[in-house]
């Protein structure tokens, strides 16, 4: 198998994204081998992302390769006015594989134009954040069996939620239905209303958030809603108390309901959800470790066939 | 035609580019690097015509452009006209082709896409010809060809 680089999802065929979640399944059953060893995995995070540069670095590590990197540009030589190229470039000549975060939107697809070795994008600003959206598809289908025709609720900040963007673009292959739960000001933007007209993903817009506009849900999505992106702190105040899950909102949830979050959150799902049985956030994350695995695998050209085969599986 | 109604001097050989909006004369100019010929050039502009209101002409001695030089002229001006002149005459008429791909031609809008931020060239994928609708190969973002700006 080739090499490949993993720059964004919403490319990707329905078969290779279940090729992926294959993968991460075997993961899931042995996530400690040495199927990496000898590699050296590159984490450069120019902009910090404690978590996912854990993530990724957990997912090298439990795989066997060793790490280099660095989780600030203040420490790399962006600060000395360095291009991005020559940093990528100079980065290839020491590692197999590169995982990068980048503020600027676009960065990682330019890194995978002129990288000799594969690119992970690990998030570039408002762009895309591939891996996190892996996670989310991995999660919908290991807790709900499929990834067809689900009820898929979307709530919070719809506008400048990467991830929420991301999801809709990877699910167009499943014929699920989207439902678009928010604020005004937070509105999902037409474009990804027209992607959804397009591509015949069906969806319906609500502002109200209750118990009965979420009782038909498989997976509920919430996302934090951020003081900082309301033009209008008035609107901000009305509506920052509307988008709270609270536990007594899911008595009307189906049994296979489940609740993600890409985290951190703040005070969207009240802690007393957190013993609720639909409560899948912390897990979700969890998924994160099997997801990456999955990616480094899959970018390094090593097959699911290989996987399934792996003689490194430390038990 | 008569002395009084020719424009500018005909040309033996090469290219007369016709109804360019006047506003958009110099931007076609720079996008064919008009500039850097050693051939005659004529410019003319704010003429008035009934297809732009006011037009520019351009008439180049022993040029004759690539599809590809005449592509870039969409940005700004997809309505020209480009006449191929030999020995005096119209041999041909070309009209400009919005191309699949503009390279290192127009700026991205959005001040965060790596291409305003790296010294690198700008590709854009044309997403709707018929509504002039371009999007950014790295950041996504689609853009309307009237209101991007030239490298």
């Amino acid at each position: 198998m080739e090499n490949h680089n993993f720059v964004t999802i919403a490319d990707l065929s329905k078969e290779i994204v279940l090729y992926l979640l294959q993968m991460a399944q075997e993961f899931e059953k042995h996530p400690n081998r040495e199927i990496l060893k000898g590699k050296v995995v590159a984490t450069l995070f120019f902009e910090p992302s404690t978590r996912t540069q854990l993530s990724f670095q957990t997912a090298a590590n439990r795989l066997g390769a060793r790490v280099i990197g660095f989780s600030d540009a203040k420490t790399s030589s962006t600060t000395k006015g360095e291009t991005l190229k020559d940093t990528i470039l100079m980065v290839s000549n020491y590692a197999d594989i590169i995982a990068m975060r980048h503020f600027i939107e676009g960065a990682a697809q330019y890194a995978s134009e002129v990288a000799p070795i594969p690119i992970i994008n690990a998030g570039d600003g408002a762009h895309m954040h591939p891996s996190q959206c892996l996670l989310d598809l991995y999660s919908i289908y290991k807790t709900q069996g499929t990834l067809e025709n689900l009820n898929i609720y979307l709530v919070g900040d719809l506008k400048y939620g990467r991830t929420v963007h991301s999801l809709i673009m990877a699910m167009r292959h499943f014929n699920p239905t989207f439902h678009f739960i928010a604020p005004k000001e937070l509105a999902m933007p037409q474009e990804y209303k027209l992607y959804c007209k397009e591509n015949q993903i069906k969806f319906q817009e609500h502002t109200a958030f209750n118990e009965k506009v979420i009782a038909d849900a498989d997976i509920l999505y919430m996302t934090r809603v951020q003081k900082e992106r309301f033009s209008d702190l008035m609107e901000y105040e009305r509506v920052k108390n509307s988008y709270i899950l609270k536990n007594d909102m899911l008595s009307l949830a189906k049994p296979n309901m489940k609740i993600l979050h890409p985290l951190p959150r703040v005070n969207e799902i009240a802690y007393d959800v957190d013993a609720n049985p639909h409560a899948y956030y912390i897990q979700q994350a969890k998924n994160g470790l099997f997801a990456r695995e999955a990616i480094f695998c899959y970018c390094l050209g090593i097959s699911l066939e290989d996987i399934k085969n792996d003689k490194t599986i430390i038990k | 035609m008569n002395k009084k109604e020719r424009l500018v001097a005909a040309i033996k050989n090469g290219t007369v580019i016709d109804h360019i909006p006047a506003e958009k004369t110099y931007q076609v100019v720079a996008l064919l690097e008009l500039d850097k010929l050693t051939t005659p050039v004529t410019i003319g502009n704010y003429f008035e015509s009934k297809m732009v209101g006011r037009k520019g002409i351009i008439k180049v001695s022993d040029k004759i452009f690539s599809d590809e030089e005449i592509s870039r002229l969409s940005v700004v001006a997809p309505k020209v006209v480009l006449n191929i002149i030999k020995d005096y005459e119209v041999v041909e008429k070309k009209t400009v082709e919005t191309p699949d791909e503009l390279r290192g031609i127009v700026k991205c809008n959005n001040p965060a896409c790596i291409t305003n931020n790296e010294p690198m060239e700008t590709v854009f994928t044309v997403a709707d010809k018929e509504h002039g609708i371009i999007k950014c190969r790295y950041c996504d973002k689609e853009q309307d060809i009237s209101k991007v700006k030239l490298c």
